[in-house]
């Protein structure tokens, strides 16, 4: 397995892995907390609309996805904020408006050799050494910007309306909490591609909550299983010849299995002496 | 009745929400000190005042000061009004511990992009002892119980420097034990650090029994006085529109022995 790690793009797919993995660790806290994993969704399904406007404008186009998926956040965030569509209304008018419209771009051009197989079901073996500044330009913006506004994030989360009464910026925080988002979506794009990001966004989160008690040990669980779960996926499709996005998220899927099973053990073992002790004070 | 200014102030205050007036010719005042309870019937407007006190809705028409300026120019002054909501339909499995909760609370006096230090962990901990719940700190907020839990929030409301502490129907849920136990919580505490209380809640009698003056509104203010003058009113009576058998003597006693 060392020998592996001698290849270049073994070496870039690990980097990437992990990059992706931290990112979508972080921010999946704040997703499932903030119970925005529809919003993930239509993220990451509008960056094929920007996809296809890299590809006929002849720009990066992991570059116009970004742009095209912030935009997208921020104006599913706004139609919903301004009270003039329901959140989940808001995320299916624009997902699939822009999925048609990367379909449609993408018809129309008549030269087009992208690899769409790769944007929409991953391909980590194929990051290059350009794909992987920016992704370490994208986990160094966003990591910034959520280190330094976790308290903030955190009480958005847990309560949105005494946060804003306590005066704080609540809907600039929600946009630039989107603009993570759409960020992370795009960054992970690469590794396991549009249809399957949702699961490195809520998985590892997910299985977190499952075990953690605390916020603390959520996020450390969340970034664990994220950043082992596409390394581990990364081996295992290599040595299985299967692909390697679907595969990362199989080990997602199994590791959450897992740290339900602890969880609920674990919650079964705290709640039965107290049982027992009820019954023992009943009996005269 | 205080002689200092008035730390809240309406004046002619309207909310109008789609087109459709929710308040209107709001009338008060209150001076620094002072325990004030908002009555009325459901959809009376009582959230939505105590929404626009603490500017999270603007007014179509009229004035409100609070501490002395309009609620939506406090800016980070604003971190001097703790706020209470109605019991939280909050994710009990959310991972935070009391002291996470009442940190929260200092957001707003640390500013963005900073982190919390010795000092601000130092009033999270003199909060949480002053809401009686030393030892608690390390406790998720969701294995709490609701009466704990509103201990909690209190604790939030009063950990940034707070000098008016709005309620909105924070009695919600409680059985009557820890309802009155909440009520003389704030009676001690509002002694201690000099608060200003403004409480919303549907329970008249305990309500009566623990402010100084009650105000009842059915989208304008029907009568503001001292608790026994409002439940003895016709006014109360018309903003109901109902008789009140259940304000009883002894109710009406507990009022009456309020200083």
């Amino acid at each position: 397995m060392i020998e592996l790690l001698g290849y270049g793009f073994m070496q870039r797919a690990l980097i990437a892995g992990i990059l992706v993995g931290l990112l979508c660790g972080v921010l999946g806290f704040f997703v499932v907390l903030k119970r925005l994993s529809f919003i993930g969704v239509g993220i990451s399904h509008s960056a094929f609309g920007g996809i296809a406007i890299g590809v006929i404008c002849g720009v990066e186009p992991l570059l116009a996805a970004a742009v095209f998926s912030t935009l997208v956040a921020w104006t599913i965030g706004w139609l919903s904020k301004k009270g003039r569509l329901h959140e989940d209304t808001a995320i299916g008018i624009l997902f699939s408006s822009a999925m048609a419209l990367g379909v449609a771009l993408i018809s129309l051009s008549s030269t087009y050799q992208v690899d769409l197989f790769g944007y929409l079901f991953g391909n980590i073996l194929a990051v290059s050494a350009g794909d992987l500044w920016l992704l370490g330009g994208i986990a160094a913006v966003v990591l910034g910007a959520v280190g330094l506004l976790f308290k903030e994030l955190l009480f958005l989360a847990f309560d949105e309306e005494v946060a804003r009464a306590n005066g704080l910026p609540v809907t600039p925080l929600y946009f630039v909490l989107l603009s993570c988002l759409a960020l992370a979506v795009v960054a992970a794009i690469r590794v396991v591609g549009i249809v399957l990001v949702e699961a490195l966004l809520v998985i590892p989160a997910a299985a977190g909550y499952q075990l953690a008690r605390g916020y603390r040990s959520m996020l450390c669980l969340s970034v664990a299983t994220a950043v082992l779960s596409t390394i581990i996926g990364l081996f295992v499709s290599y040595f299985l010849n299967i692909a390697a996005g679907a595969t990362i998220v199989l080990v997602l899927a199994l590791l959450f299995v897992v740290a339900l099973a602890l969880g609920r053990a674990r919650r079964t073992a705290i709640v039965r002496p107290v049982v027992v002790h009820e019954r023992a004070r009943a009996v005269p | 009745m205080n002689s200092a200014a008035p730390i809240v102030e309406a004046r002619g205050l309207a909310v109008d929400i789609d087109a459709h007036p929710v308040l209107w010719d709001i009338n008060f005042s209150i001076a620094p000190g002072t325990f004030l309870g908002i009555i009325g019937p459901n959809g009376a407007g009582k959230t939505t005042l105590l929404r626009v006190l603490l500017g999270l809705i603007a007014p179509s028409r009229g004035t409100v000061s609070v501490l002395g300026r309009s609620p939506s120019q406090l800016g980070r002054g604003a971190h001097q009004i703790g706020y209470v909501p109605q019991r939280l339909d909050f994710d009990p499995r959310f991972p935070v511990s009391v002291q996470d909760v009442v940190m929260m609370g200092r957001a707003c006096c640390l500013g963005l992009f900073r982190f919390p230090q010795r000092d601000d962990w130092r009033k999270v901990q003199d909060s949480i002892r002053q809401v009686g719940l030393a030892g608690y700190e390390s406790r998720r907020i969701g294995d709490l119980s609701g009466g704990e839990q509103q201990r909690v929030f209190l604790a939030r409301a009063l950990c940034s420097q707070t000098r008016l502490l709005l309620l909105d129907e924070a009695t919600t849920g409680l059985d009557l034990p820890a309802q009155h136990e909440l009520y003389a919580l704030l009676q001690r505490l509002r002694r201690e650090m000099d608060l200003t209380v403004i409480a919303v809640s549907h329970d008249l009698l305990e309500l009566g029994a623990h402010a100084d003056e009650l105000i009842c509104i059915n989208g304008t203010t029907h009568i503001h006085g001292n608790p026994r003058t409002v439940l003895d009113s016709h006014q109360l009576r018309e903003a109901y529109r109902c008789e009140f058998d259940f304000l009883s003597d002894e109710a009406r006693e507990s009022a009456a022995q309020r200083p």
